[in-house]
């Protein structure tokens, strides 16, 4: 399970005319905004590390101008990098030729874009089947893929339309199918759900988790709604100003924000639905009541006590009791504003 | 004190004997590379000569009938076809046939001429800055210099005929279409260039797939223009010994012939509505992609 399948090593883009001569100013420590004022360059990203595990889905969160959009389109080299490296399977990308970063675009990473970016003169079939042709796979085979990802991602009956004919739901399936049918190993989501009305965004994440069972890909996943970021990610990271300010588990980012940034993020989530039972337990297992499971969420921890009309609960892990919960501390745990203030 | 009322021009004796210099070097020049240039010329000639021949010498129903069969095909409209048959019913009735079937003959060739030179460079200037540098003032030149001033050495170089006549009308109406390419091209969004960058298209295949066919609205009306303007320049083209519409109207104008000018400038008139109608026409289909269907 847990190799690590990307992984970003001091990754700095700064833009400008004389980037790499920047650098040794950031290590000295000038800032976004000193180094825009003084020597007219404009902070990218700055000395990013991290590492991506193998079928994960890696959010990557931030307000807008946080650098989350450049750093994703580092991935497949969009955008190069000031210095730095990016490892994928081995491999440096920052090393690879033009010609191996096209062929690494049409056979191991694909994007979906914040604004679909289909192309409006493609049917749907065929803007489906265009990294197909990219690939030079023949068109009986290409047909067969199209067929697959248009049932997969509930396009039927659409093939034949153009996009500016389909909602922005259905567009950003096309989009989906696009990225997927290339079977390439990571995805790169760009805000993919962004653009999308809520109820519309929630569908499309309720598609792409049922997906994501089968598939197993790496996903590169942006956006700045930490909703969505807690029901798709494994684990997230938070940019501000082109750095890494913290990553780690959905849960950690919640209890413990290391900073008033990212506490705001996390200020108005409905925490009883995110926080799982055994982040929050006691040692104590000298108690009686109901067994919860620990991956159970708060939400549904405290529909079961008071079912059973019980102040504690024992928490299991494969019908193995490991802790204990009380009501009082389910509540102040809901309840808890963010750390900082 | 004086210098300020009159311009300090330069020596009468020496400007003259810079433009007998410049005439005749241009003239050894036309002299030793005239034939060569002539030469080069030729398979343009002939198309030019044996399109003509075929659309004054076939039976006059037949050629009706493949034309307005053509606007037809194009525009899948039935006025814009009645209207192509109607006009050249009566172009027929009034005498002007032949002429007619001479003005669409080159009209049609230097047309195509504009497209293979002009979709190119189009793309080329698209593609490099510095290209573009070079080459929009170039079209500007083109499009504003006065014809009678490119038409002395393209006569000098090549005598009077269809060629020269071609090459005047080619200058004048090619920059549209470099112009439209260019345009058609830059302006394809960047997210569905991003999106091609993305799945490894190369550079042809993004241009093949992407640019040019988002770009052929904008083409085509750059096709458009480059027929509008051919046809405004047969009456010039005339002058240099090219047949068709251009020298009657020539004619009735050194003889104040009215009606003679008048139907022949009606005819050329005809022709542009015909070919403007059905290429607006065929541009629109291209673009049904656009059409949406929403709220289903």
């Amino acid at each position: 399970m847990s190799n690590i399948k990307i992984s970003v090593k001091n990754l700095y883009k700064i833009f400008g005319d004389n980037p790499s001569e920047m650098i040794e100013h950031l290590e000295a420590g000038y800032t976004k905004e000193s180094l825009l004022k003084e020597f007219g360059h404009v902070l990218g990203l700055r000395k990013i590390n991290m590492d991506i595990l193998q079928s994960d889905t890696q959010v990557i969160m931030g307000l807008s101008g946080s650098g989350k959009s450049t750093l994703v389109r580092h991935f497949n080299r969009l955008i190069t990098p000031t210095t730095g490296d990016i490892i994928i399977d081995d491999e440096n990308i920052i090393k690879k030729t033009d010609l191996e970063i096209r062929n690494m675009r049409r056979h191991k990473i694909s994007m979906v874009f914040q604004n679909f970016a289909l192309f409006p003169h493609r049917t749907v079939s065929q803007n489906i089947a265009y990294g197909l042709i990219t690939q030079g796979l023949e068109q009986g085979k290409i047909n067969s893929k199209i067929d697959k990802w248009i049932d997969k991602v509930g396009l039927n009956g659409f093939e034949d339309h153009y996009p500016s004919q389909l909602s922005g739901g259905m567009q950003q399936r096309v989009g989906l199918a696009r990225a997927l049918a290339t079977d390439g190993e990571i995805i790169l989501m760009d805000e993919p759900f962004s653009a999308l009305d809520p109820l519309i965004r929630e569908e499309m994440q309720e598609v792409l988790l049922k997906l994501q069972k089968d598939i197993q890909k790496t996903i590169i996943f942006i956006t700045h709604d930490l909703d969505e970021a807690l029901k798709l990610g494994d684990s997230i990271a938070i940019l501000n100003n082109g750095e890494i300010v913290q990553k780690g588990s959905p849960q950690n980012i919640i209890l413990r924000p290391i900073n008033n940034y990212v506490a705001k993020f996390t200020k108005n989530i409905n925490r009883s639905r995110v926080i799982q039972v055994s982040s929050i337990m006691d040692d104590d297992l000298k108690v009686n009541g109901p067994t919860i499971d620990g991956n159970m969420l708060i939400e549904n921890a405290l529909e079961v006590l008071s079912e059973k009309g019980s102040l504690t609960g024992i928490v299991t892990h494969n019908s193995k009791p490991i802790g204990s919960v009380n009501l009082y501390k389910l509540i102040k745990v809901i309840n808890q504003p963010a750390l900082i203030k | 004190m004086d210098n300020l009322y009159t311009f300090p021009s330069m020596d009468p004796q020496a400007l003259r004997d810079l433009k007998k210099s410049i005439d005749s070097s241009f003239l050894e020049f036309s002299r030793s590379y005239g034939e060569a240039i002539e030469i080069f010329f030729e398979p343009l000639l002939l198309t030019l000569v044996w399109l003509e021949k075929l659309l004054i010498e076939s039976p006059w129903p037949i050629t009706i009938l493949v034309l307005t069969g053509l606007a037809w095909i194009t525009s899948r409209s039935w006025l814009a076809t009645l209207f192509s048959a109607t006009a050249f019913l009566i172009i027929g009735y009034l005498g002007m046939w032949p002429d007619t079937m001479a003005t669409l003959a080159i009209i049609s060739v230097a047309t195509l001429l504009c497209i293979v030179f002009g979709i190119p460079v189009g793309i080329w200037i698209s593609h490099s800055q510095r290209a573009k540098f070079v080459i929009t003032p170039i079209l500007d030149v083109m499009q504003t210099i006065p014809s009678f001033v490119y038409l002395i050495p393209v006569v000098m170089l090549l005598g009077i005929g269809k060629v020269p006549g071609l090459i005047a009308v080619g200058i004048y109406a090619t920059p549209p279409i470099i112009r439209l390419t260019n345009l058609g091209i830059e302006s394809v969004s960047n997210d569905v260039l991003e999106a091609a960058d993305a799945m490894g298209a190369s550079r042809l295949q993004k241009l093949l797939d992407v640019q040019l066919p988002l770009a052929l609205p904008s083409i085509f009306a750059g096709v458009n223009q480059t027929i509008m303007m051919s046809l405004s320049m047969v009456v010039i083209a005339s002058m240099i010994g090219v047949k068709g519409l251009g020298l009657p109207v020539l004619r009735a104008i050194s003889n104040q012939y009215l009606a003679l000018g008048l139907m022949n400038g009606l005819a050329i008139v005809a022709l542009a509505i015909i070919f403007d109608r059905i290429a607006q026409l065929y541009g629109k289909r291209l673009q049904s992609y656009k059409e949406t269907i929403q709220n289903e």
